[in-house]
């Protein structure tokens, strides 16, 4: 293997920044963790030119992954315009000279998200990356890795789901937002990242291979596809994604695009009342371009 | 009688451990600390068995190694040597050739264990119902209804307030905390409970209250127990045997009123004189 083989012309960086070395480490540690579904694989997590929390991890998955005829998509909080998907694209584009970036979902071939898993199912040829601020679930509630690593393989969550009852007691229902622990293929359970609990079903059975990468933690694990996600829950308390109905029960809509079957964003709108929105805004889109054919207007 | 706990030569060291280490600790060198290495001989060369429903005393002056037996038994210290087996209906295990998880499933299932201080058997961070269903969500109990029920029945059992199911332990007075220490050692009916210094530092009723309950669980669910205490009056009134402990070693077993009546070794006859 030669570091070297793809320096471009006129770039002064290896294609995709990472030196090959690095790369062949990290594809290894990733093809370990496809191995052993939801088991977190250790790294040698490299400096990149940002500071490690902004997505160090699940760039340097993306960037091993990469080739040249790659269609790339990168998403924060599930749109494609805020700052820290901005900055991750044009990086990609920088370092991965030939490669093209889109924001469609159904064009990309790898997916680089944080806090979301887009609203239009993945195929058996997309890959998506997740950002990972804290891989660990049981961090909440073992503070010695030592002992954490052996509750793992033991298959030890009770801790975790002592939680869940303390939270029914207090609340009347599990309060956990985001990071909803999962346990993956029968045994080990994950930190599926800060997607909200209404993504966390599209982990079950999915088509696409889901990778997670931490950074800062060193860290990468996996949901292969077609593995099996269950998010923990007691037998007679199931688990529930977010409830998006209004006082009367009725199921709020996207006030762009009417969707009424997306994961929405509350705003205080510029009148002073609420209002929700289509949290994927690749979906908000594809779902306002049929709407507006229908009404003459230009897409 | 059935026997449900056999413990053969058991022993445990800390430090290196040299050749000399056995012959120059125990009571006749009056010291369980190794000259030779430093090392400490916790203990050495228990053996006892345990059978169905009985309670079993384990008397010592501090530092004789008589937690040290519990916490081999209930997989919270490894033992350097012996062995012991538990017999559980049919099946029968070496303790101490098991794997790790499986050591972990009978210590969540078959077994139960209350500390001295509640701190080491109690989260004190989470209710006291929460504390009972953690036990049983080890045990694979899944049903939120159903572990809520178990816990509430629980602490009834052990007379703690069930308005008080959902505060935290760290809310409750020293006796209250060692009830719901019990009710969760008892959450899986196990059928061997092992109490360190249950009554140590409670006052005088309360520790007459927590005696009776532990005699009322012994009749009802025909609980095997061991009992470490150094307070000659709990081992009186629980213990129908008893094992004398000394620097690690075993000075004198038998059954307990023997043992108070017409004690044989010097160090016995001294502590019961003590306690007269």
């Amino acid at each position: 293997m030669n570091a070297m083989s793809h320096v471009q012309s006129g770039n002064a960086y290896n294609f995709g920044f990472l030196d090959e070395y690095a790369k062949k480490e990290v594809r290894r540690a990733i093809l370990k963790a496809i191995a052993i579904p939801g088991y977190q694989v250790p790294y040698a997590s490299r400096e990149m030119p940002m500071g490690r929390g902004f997505g160090t991890g699940g760039l340097q998955l993306t960037l091993s992954l990469i080739g040249p005829d790659e269609v790339a998509k990168v998403i924060d909080q599930g749109s494609d315009d805020s700052v820290n998907a901005v900055n991750l694209r044009q990086f990609i584009e920088m370092t991965c000279p030939g490669i093209s970036t889109t924001t469609k979902t159904a064009e990309c071939t790898l997916i680089q998200s944080r806090h979301r898993i887009p609203e239009q199912p993945l195929t058996s040829m997309q890959i998506i990356v997740l950002q990972v601020p804290y891989p660990d679930p049981l961090v909440v509630v073992e503070p010695s890795e030592d002992k954490r690593k052996t509750m793992h393989s033991e298959a030890d969550y009770s801790r975790l789901l002592v939680k869940l009852y303390e939270d029914i007691v207090k609340f009347d229902e599990i309060t956990i937002s985001h990071r909803y622990p999962t346990r993956i293929n029968g045994h080990y359970v994950i930190d599926p990242s800060p997607i909200p609990r209404w993504d966390v079903p599209k982990l079950n059975d999915s088509a696409a291979v889901i990778l997670f990468g931490a950074g800062r933690e060193k860290k990468i694990y996996a949901v292969p596809p077609h593995t099996k996600a269950e998010p923990l829950a007691f037998s007679d308390v199931p688990f529930q994604v977010e409830d998006f109905r209004d006082e009367k029960g009725r199921r709020r809509a996207c006030a762009r695009c009417g969707c009424t079957d997306a994961f929405l964003d509350e705003f205080v709108a510029d009148s002073g009342g609420k209002t929700w929105q289509c949290s994927d805004s690749d979906w908000c889109d594809a779902q306002l371009l049929p709407a507006k054919r229908l009404q003459g207007e230009p897409a | 009688m059935n026997k449900i706990l056999e413990v053969r030569n058991l022993g445990k060291i800390y430090g290196p451990g040299c050749p000399q280490c056995i012959e120059s600790t125990g009571p006749d060198a009056d010291t369980n600390l190794c000259p030779h290495c430093g090392s400490v001989v916790a203990i050495h060369d228990v053996s006892f068995d345990l059978f169905e429903g009985e309670i079993l005393g384990v008397m010592g002056e501090s530092g004789s190694g008589k937690s040290t037996v519990v916490k081999a038994l209930y997989f919270d210290q490894p033992p350097s040597s012996g062995a012991a087996i538990f017999y559980d209906r049919d099946k029968q295990y070496e303790l101490f050739a098991l794997n790790a998880a499986q050591q972990r499933w009978l210590r969540n299932h078959r077994f139960g264990m209350v500390y001295q201080n509640p701190h080491l058997g109690l989260n004190f961070n989470i209710s006291a119902g929460g504390n009972i269903a953690e036990r049983l969500l080890m045990s694979d109990l899944m049903d939120y209804g159903a572990i809520r029920e178990r816990a509430k029945a629980l602490l009834a059992r052990t007379e703690v307030l069930l308005s008080r199911v959902d505060d935290l332990p760290k809310n409750f007075s020293g006796g209250m905390q060692q009830r719901v220490q019990i009710a969760k050692a008892l959450a899986t009916q196990p059928p061997l409970l092992f109490l360190d210094e249950v009554t140590t530092g409670l006052d005088l009723s309360v520790q007459a209250r927590i005696l009776d309950l532990i005699l009322e669980i012994q009749q009802e669910l025909k609980t095997a127990m061991i009992v470490v205490t150094h307070d000659l009056g709990v081992i009186r009134l629980l213990a129908g045997r008893a094992i004398v402990m000394k620097y690690g070693r075993v000075i004198e077993a038998g059954l307990t009123d023997q043992i108070l009546e017409d004690p044989q070794h010097a160090y016995t006859q001294r502590l019961v004189a003590s306690a007269l």
